[in-house]
């Protein structure tokens, strides 16, 4: 076992983990934070999706321990201090981007780190970003509206599909 | 996955130190950590990078792009010093993998569809270990084989930047690995073109090619030749001749991108 402490949404939280402990794991089973969603479990669906050190990693293709010292962001910590949702969760409701919801904080999280790279993207730098994250329901338009929308561009022009 | 041992060494000394028996090195993970979780490794020890400050970041001087080993895909696409490289590596994988991925690791492991062994075969660079300097034209040594020995690290690769550079992928459209990816480089010395995800011997030089381009730097320099579909990979993706096919139309789009 090796001690690990870390930075989650803002709280210093420390734990002995094994070395194969994946991060996912780590705050889901160790933390109880289960906002952060295993899907695959091999880096292709991107719901396990957090923020290390302010970019997007997927949590399910790291070891905790190598975030020893990092500063952590899961959806848990993505609402507004009154807990209201936040812009991008609030567009992701307003267009419909969901449907299941098991994507979706991975989808938030990806979405906050391109606003944070990018804060005006087109739609296909929208659609180049997201290619890591995939939805089994709602074929990705609604989605795509949101992340626009988030960003605080108009689209009433884009008609539903 | 099994059990093992994890350390964070902060220096490349220290890694070295902590690399005996059945220890293996983890740089980002994004290859090994899915072959721990299928059991296709049983390390008794992981020994990661990700610590080590000394094997990241980029630095160029006199012509010649220096990458630390450690150095994620993320980086180098932000970098644009060599421009054909950094939209390499920002193709690689999706943007969460690019952030943990890195140049090292990739060469390392030399999958014979991965994206970096074609730029440094292809850019002829020069892999740095803890040990020794590796010409690129040495390092690669059939599919997922590479000079290095155990113990030895990839801390640093150096590119010498062309005067022109390009690289064409033909993503397999599930994997986004190269179904067939080509990387031409034009120097001083002549014209370099190094091609991955075709061939069962992992990434190789396309020698007639670099002999036609370095006479006439046009893609219409390469319409008479063919590529021999004998060592080609083959399976459902596709066939061994559609990939030789590839291997001269990515040819001719990278050096009219180039040019």
């Amino acid at each position: 076992m090796t001690k690990v402490t870390m930075t989650v949404n803002g709280v210093s939280v420390s734990r002995d983990v094994g070395g194969n402990t994946l991060l996912s794991a780590f705050l889901r089973e160790d933390l109880r934070l289960t906002g952060t969603h295993i899907g695959c479990d091999t880096s292709q669906c991107g719901a396990c999706l957090v923020h290390v050190d302010g970019v997007a990693v997927k949590s399910c293709t790291m070891f905790a321990a190598e975030a020893e010292g990092a500063d952590v962001a899961t959806i848990e910590g993505q609402a507004n201090e009154d807990g209201s949702l936040n812009v991008i969760q609030q567009a992701f409701q307003d267009h419909h981007g969901l449907q299941c919801g098991f994507c979706t904080p991975g989808m938030v999280m990806t979405t906050a780190a391109l606003l944070k790279e990018n804060p005006k993207p087109s739609e296909a730098e929208v659609r180049a970003y997201l290619e890591g994250n995939i939805c089994r329901c709602t074929g990705y338009h609604n989605i795509v509206k949101a992340v626009l929308a988030a960003s605080g561009q108009d689209v009433s022009s884009i008609a539903a599909e | 996955m099994y059990a093992f041992d994890i350390e964070r060494p902060t220096t490349v000394a220290e890694a070295v130190a902590a690399l005996t028996g059945e220890a293996q090195a983890l740089s980002g993970g994004q290859t090994l950590i899915p072959t721990l979780k299928a059991r296709l490794a049983s390390p008794s020890k992981l020994v990661s990078l990700s610590g080590i400050s000394e094997m990241k970041g980029l630095c160029a001087s006199d012509g010649v792009l220096t990458i630390g080993g450690a150095t994620c895909h993320a980086d180098v696409a932000a970098d644009g010093t060599f421009k054909a490289l950094s939209e390499l590596a920002a193709h690689i994988g999706d943007p969460a993998v690019r952030n943990r991925g890195t140049i090292g690791g990739s060469i390392a492991n030399n999958d014979p569809a991965a994206c970096y062994p074609a730029a440094v075969l292809g850019a002829g660079a020069t892999v740095v270990t803890n040990r020794r300097e590796i010409a690129a034209d040495d390092f690669f040594q059939g599919m997922f084989e590479t000079a290095l020995d155990d113990g030895e690290l990839v801390i640093a690769v150096k590119f010498p930047i062309p005067e022109a550079a390009n690289y064409q992928k033909f993503v397999q459209p599930a994997s986004r690995f190269a179904l067939v990816g080509v990387f031409v480089a034009k120097t001083s010395e002549g014209v370099r073109v190094a091609v991955t995800g075709a061939s069962n011997e992992g990434v190789f030089r396309w020698r007639e090619a670099e002999a036609a381009l370095s006479a006439d730097f046009s893609a219409a320099a390469l319409d008479g030749l063919t590529v021999a579909a004998d060592d080609m990979i083959a399976d459902l993706h596709g066939s061994s001749e559609y990939r030789a096919h590839l291997v001269k139309v990515m040819t001719q789009r990278a050096v009219k991108a180039a040019a």
